[in-house]
């Protein structure tokens, strides 16, 4: 159908942006905070039905996660990790890739830097070491995604599925390498060899939160304005919004593509060595926190804006520490977030169609 | 016939449908009557398609009623309009490429029933064989021409038993021959007590076929007329007559106006033995060869899909080449990227506007600029500068009178017209030497195709070549020096634009020599 | 080294495999269906672990194996049928929901089976099987193959329903149709959000069938998580079986064999880890991917919603 809408004048062009932007601002919190309290009521009422008093429930867990000092220090270690995951599928699902390797990019990550750091640490001053280890931590991540870049880029071959694969892949290799490669002579437990706490990543003040937190919070912004601000990010999301226009403005889409894959892949393979080099220390013989698949819904959540994202992280953060110490104090096992993530995730998403579907209605 | 005639197939009474900011039909009255060709006539955005859409059960009206041998009824759906006998055959084809013709000819069937294509081939050959159409039953539809489709459509809507046949725009993919032959075929159909519905936005095919010809406008239905009347005059009357209903009078003096030329005949862009190798479902290109002159207007007159796509896209550099060289002024262009042969000055405006023209979600502002990404004022090492691209957007908006609510607007909400403003403005931007324009005003209104015909000759007048892609044969014959006709693949002959040239090209286009 | 091939062990091998196929299988052939018809179903790893646990419960209070798989089927298909009120009437992201509805299932079986049976871990007592006569006394083959239970050879069986349903009848050309162009489809006058909607729903039973499977015969036990990428694996197979229900047999089979090798190996002492193993069936396919990788071409309208008059 065509949109006519020869009414207005050429003259006096945008004179409400800056208006209409604020009340399309307001109507997003409310269709995003109007869901998430559905959400908490919705879940509130399977925790009736399990015989735990909801408010307790939620009131340990903000007491937990946020409003004790040990407990919001937690979450705030627990965000660096995500938010460089949540960075890293930004970049991807912007530009219209579907990234759904995560899980295994992130492991190798991990697994390399917990490899490679000790013994350099051994010889090297500790940040020269630390910022090797993460190099090569990316480079793996990296080389992890070429394949399914690659394949995309110059096959045309479905990313959703390659990059699963190669997920599954990563996964395995990773355990592979820690059980063949880099195990840790000096203990019984299958892991590889520990770094020092000393030799981590700093921490913050006097506190226990690690500076990775600081790091994933630059990358995130980094990557919000690259994408938002910069001309390589508008290429990128309009290969993601348009791909034959893109070859029709002369944007090399391949190169793009592989570009998008290993921006993605290195990014959330940093976050895997922020992990280890700031939190973990080690990686244990099959150790998957499986961030990957609870970050992509954070970041349709946040409909693929790094500042929403920093937010959800942050809940995401708050209800898995809140939840960890909860299943410990009131019997409820964590997966109950992940119920309520997924809860969460389904109301927004029909909230969201209500919104549209309410804004066609109006204009008609 | 005439005033005792038996109730109509179809009554549409004072029919209304609303879309955001628009009113496609706005009380619509309409009588579709068996043994008739019913034309309805009108540009694009007239709303026609909103018409067929409501008849087809894709779409409700808001207001008034549809009417079925009498008795008011809702066409609900698609399946609702097929058992009530309305068959219709869409512009874009409605046929699964994966699937066999038989196994499309079967959708529709009872779900756990093997398609039945041993009777499916027996009524095709009873349906179709004294319409004189045949088709091949164990073909892919992928691999069949755009005309084959068409008529695989026709014989579906009439296996289905269907008492109206709609056709919309039947006539744009297909060659002349074979629009006479389609005008044949709908002959066959209404003598054998079939109504046909048959949308155009030429004027001539509804003079040739019509019976009674209904005018749309803007969504009204500015006029009718009648079988008695179209019977009482000639051709010529009957021709001015839509026109003045059509466009009330200034309209049909769009008169034939080619732009002067200096003598200077110096060759601005040459291609040579241009080669193409064909891919899965595109034609290839071969050994095609012109050049055209500063200030020069040369026409590219053929059947969509002949390879105009593909010439213009490996002019520009989108598509690769097998062989063939490429000048323009002192400069080759072979080998190099869409960003340098633009630089150079050869810009492309691509037919596909919203498809790969324009991305809908980004800004009017944005759009201006998609060829232009990282360059400076826009952006400076690599960041964007909003201020240059508002205010340049700013300018352009202006200069080129986009209607646009803002420059925030997504581009996607904008009429056809206005989206091809922004990208004429996109393409003649600083330092255009030599222009392809494909198709450039397909589904166009009428106002902005003239102010675009218009802007083509203007710039041919500043000494700038154009290669002007089109398959209206009346544009080409209005505005270009030269037309060069393509079949297949290649260029089969080149034709000056002097009196008779027209018949000439539709030589050329059915295979005989000029 | 002389235990690795000896007759017993490859029966337990093929044996193994064969077990751990047919989960794999029947969510591969669910996968397929619903792909055919245009919806990515990403889904269904939470619609077979639904199936998994409300099989097993209702396995473990009936006493009855089959109204375990019912169960378990009818629970994949209520999570199926969220998923295409969600995903195909209203259109929303199939990604998106896809994973929320995987993420949900998992936690929410975890919960119940945390507050249910924590304390008393149960199992079910072992499936019979059913040998098939003179088929099952092939020496080596004949135990491997053919001393499974019944619903094995039914999942088998299901390979030819579904292609004499792709191929053989108009519901096969309506999948398709609705996969390739829906519009097509909707003016032949058929309903495509039906159409979809009975993939989708098929495509939910067979995963929770899968599942329920999984728990009951597979491992005699409900566990948390226990379909382990399970379904996400069904996706893959869909994918490169493409439109041909006998690929996705094979497909299951491979996977199958190489999941049963990881046990067997362990048990045969080798000392590699299973993770070596693991990766084999999945090194294989990116090497096919690799080789040939146009031929993986899907559905023209996979993953986009249909709305009628939509251009």
């Amino acid at each position: 159908m065509t949109h006519d809408v020869s009414s207005a004048p050429a003259a006096g062009l945008d004179v409400s942006a800056a208006q209409v932007a604020r009340s399309a601002l307001i109507r997003r919190l409310a269709t995003t905070i109007g869901p998430i309290l559905i959400s908490l009521v919705l879940a509130g009422c399977l925790l009736l039905a399990l015989g735990v008093n909801p408010l307790s429930y939620y009131g340990f867990v903000v007491q937990r996660g946020v409003l004790s000092g040990l407990g919001l220090q937690q979450t705030l270690t627990r965000m660096a990790p995500l938010l460089f995951i949540a960075s890293g599928l930004i970049v991807a699902f912007r530009a219209g890739m579907w990234n759904l390797g995560g899980d295994g990019q992130f492991l190798l990550g991990a697994v390399i830097a917990a490899a490679s750091v000790t013994p350099m640490v051994q010889v090297l001053p500790v940040w020269l070491a630390l910022l090797a280890a993460s190099l090569l931590s990316i480079l793996v991540a990296v080389f992890w995604s070429l394949l399914p870049a690659l394949l995309r880029a110059y096959q045309g071959v479905n990313e959703i599925i390659t990059t699963l694969m190669m997920s599954f892949l990563g996964v395995s290799l990773a355990n592979v390498l820690v059980k063949l490669m880099f195990l840790d002579p000096g203990t019984t437990v299958p892991q590889t060899r520990t770094l020092a706490v000393e030799d981590r990543l700093p921490r913050l003040f006097d506190t226990t939160v690690t500076s990775g937190l600081v790091f994933g919070l630059m990358a995130i912004i980094i990557v919000h304005l690259m994408m938002t601000r910069t001309a390589f990010g508008l290429k990128l999301r309009m290969v993601g919004a348009n791909p034959r226009a893109a070859i029709h403005a002369g944007l090399n889409v391949p190169l793009l593509t592989v570009a998008v894959f290993a921006l993605s892949a290195g990014l959330i393979g940093l976050g895997g060595a922020v992990d280890i080099l700031g939190i973990q220390g080690n990686v244990r013989a099959d150790w998957n926190p499986a961030y990957g698949l609870a970050v992509i819904p954070v970041v349709f959540l946040a409909r693929m804006n790094g500042f929403a994202a920093i937010a959800f992280v942050f809940l995401l953060s708050v209800l898995e520490i809140g939840g960890e110490s909860a299943a410990r104090k009131l019997g409820v096992p964590h997966y109950f977030t992940l119920v309520l993530i997924s809860i969460v995730l389904l109301t927004l998403a029909v909230a969201e169609y209500i919104d549209h579907r309410f804004n066609q209605a109006r204009k008609a | 016939m005439g005033t005792q005639a038996p109730t109509p197939i179809v009554t549409l009474d004072a029919v209304t449908k609303r879309f955001p900011g628009i009113i496609a039909n706005d009380k619509v009255d309409l009588e579709i009557r068996a043994g008739e060709v019913h034309v309805l006539l009108g540009e694009n955005g007239a709303g026609k398609s909103t018409l067929i859409g409501m008849l087809s059960g894709l779409q409700q009206p808001d207001d008034g009623r549809i009417l079925i041998d009498g008795v008011a009824t809702s066409i609900r759906s698609p399946s609702h309009a097929l058992s009530l006998g309305i068959g219709t055959v869409f512009q874009h084809n409605m046929l699964v490429p994966t699937l066999t013709v038989g196994e499309n000819l079967a959708l529709g069937g009872r779900w756990w029933q093997r398609p039945k294509l041993a009777e499916i081939a027996e009524r095709v050959a009873a349906v179709a064989g004294p319409l004189g159409i045949k088709i091949n039953l164990d073909a892919r539809v992928s691999e069949l021409s755009l005309g084959e489709q068409q008529q695989v459509e026709i014989v579906r809507a009439l296996l289905r038993d269907s008492r109206l046949l709609i056709l919309d725009e039947a006539t744009s993919m297909l060659t002349p021959h074979g629009v006479t032959e389609l005008g044949a075929l709908m002959r066959r159909l209404v003598e054998r007590g079939f109504a046909v519905v048959f949308i155009t936005h030429k004027l001539s095919e509804a003079a040739d076929f019509g019976d009674r010809v209904s005018v749309l406008k803007l969504g009204r239905k500015v006029g009718e007329i009648t079988p008695e009347r179209l019977r009482a005059i000639d051709r010529d009357a009957l021709v001015a007559e839509i026109v003045g209903m059509m466009f009330g009078r200034q309209a049909g003096e769009e008169a034939v106006s080619i732009p002067p030329r200096a003598d200077n005949d110096e060759r601005l862009l040459e291609v040579s033995g241009l080669e193409i190798a064909p891919s899965g479902d595109t034609p290839g290109l071969h050994g095609i060869s012109f050049d055209i002159g500063h200030g020069e207007i040369l026409g590219v007159a053929g059947i969509d899909g002949n390879g105009q796509k593909q010439l213009a896209e490996a002019l520009a550099g989108q598509r690769a080449t097998a062989g063939g060289r490429i000048r323009l002024g002192q400069q080759a262009l072979d080998g190099l990227t869409v960003g340098a042969r633009r630089k150079h000055g050869l810009r492309y405006l691509t037919d596909d506007r919203l498809g790969e023209g324009t991305v809908g979600a980004f800004p009017v502002s944005i759009n201006f600029f998609l060829k232009q990404i990282g360059e400076p004022p826009f952006w400076r090492s690599g960041i964007e500068r909003s201020g240059e691209i508002v205010a340049r957007g700013g300018d352009l908006v202006r200069q080129y009178d986009v209607r646009t609510p803002s420059l925030a607007t997504p581009i996607g909400r904008l009429s056809g017209g206005n989206i091809q403003k922004v990208l004429i403005a996109r393409e003649l931007a600083d330092g255009a030497r030599a222009v392809i324009f494909n198709k450039p005003t397909y589904g166009l209104d009428l106002a902005n195709s003239l102010a675009t015909r218009q802007r083509i000759r203007d710039i041919a007048s500043e000494g700038m070549a154009v290669l002007l892609i089109s398959t209206d044969l009346e544009e080409l014959l209005s505005m270009c020096h030269r037309i060069a006709v393509i079949s297949e693949g290649r260029l089969v002959g080149i034709v000056d634009n002097t009196p008779g040239a027209g018949e000439r090209v539709g030589r050329l286009m059915i295979g005989l020599a000029a | 080294m002389t235990g690795l091939f000896s007759d017993t062990f490859l029966a337990a091998l093929l044996f193994g495999a064969v077990t751990a196929a047919i989960p794999l299988l029947l969510a591969g052939l669910g996968e397929q269906m619903s792909e055919k018809a245009g919806v990515l179903n990403i889904g269904i790893e939470g619609m077979m672990i639904a199936g998994a646990y409300v099989g097993f419960v209702c396995a473990f209070y009936s006493g009855s194996l089959w109204v375990g798989f019912l169960a378990g089927a009818a629970g994949g298909m209520v999570v199926a049928a969220l998923m295409s009120l969600l995903c195909v009437r209203l259109g929303l992201n199939q990604i998106v929901i896809g994973i929320a509805l995987t993420l949900g299932l998992e936690g929410l079986t975890a919960l119940l089976y945390h507050f249910q049976f924590s304390r008393s871990y149960p199992r079910l007592p072992a499936a019979e099987t059913l040998a098939v006569p003179l088929l099952s006394d092939i020496p080596l083959f004949g135990p491997a193959l053919f001393r499974h239970h019944l619903i094995v050879y039914l999942a088998v069986a299901m390979v030819g329903v579904m292609a004499w349903l792709y191929r053989r009848t108009q519901f096969g050309l309506n999948l398709q149709a609705a996969g390739d162009k829906p519009a097509a489809l909707d003016v032949a006058g058929i309903d495509v959000i039906r159409t979809r909607t009975v993939a989708v729903l098929f495509s939910g039973g067979m995963a929770g069938l899968g599942g329920a499977y999984l728990s009951n015969v597979g491992a005699g036990l409900f566990i948390p998580f226990i379909t382990n990428g399970a379904g996400f694996l069904g996706i893959v197979l869909a994918m490169l079986a493409r439109g041909r229900p006998i690929w996705v047999l094979i497909g299951a089979m491979i996977f199958g064999g190489c999941l049963s090798m990881t046990t067997a190996a362990q048990v045969a002492g080798v000392n590699v880890p299973i993770d070596v193993i693991q990766m084999l069936p999945f090194l294989a396919v990116m090497a096919m991917l690799v080789l040939f990788g146009r031929r993986a071409s899907l559905p023209a309208a996979l993953g986009i919603p249909y709305e009628r008059g939509a251009r």
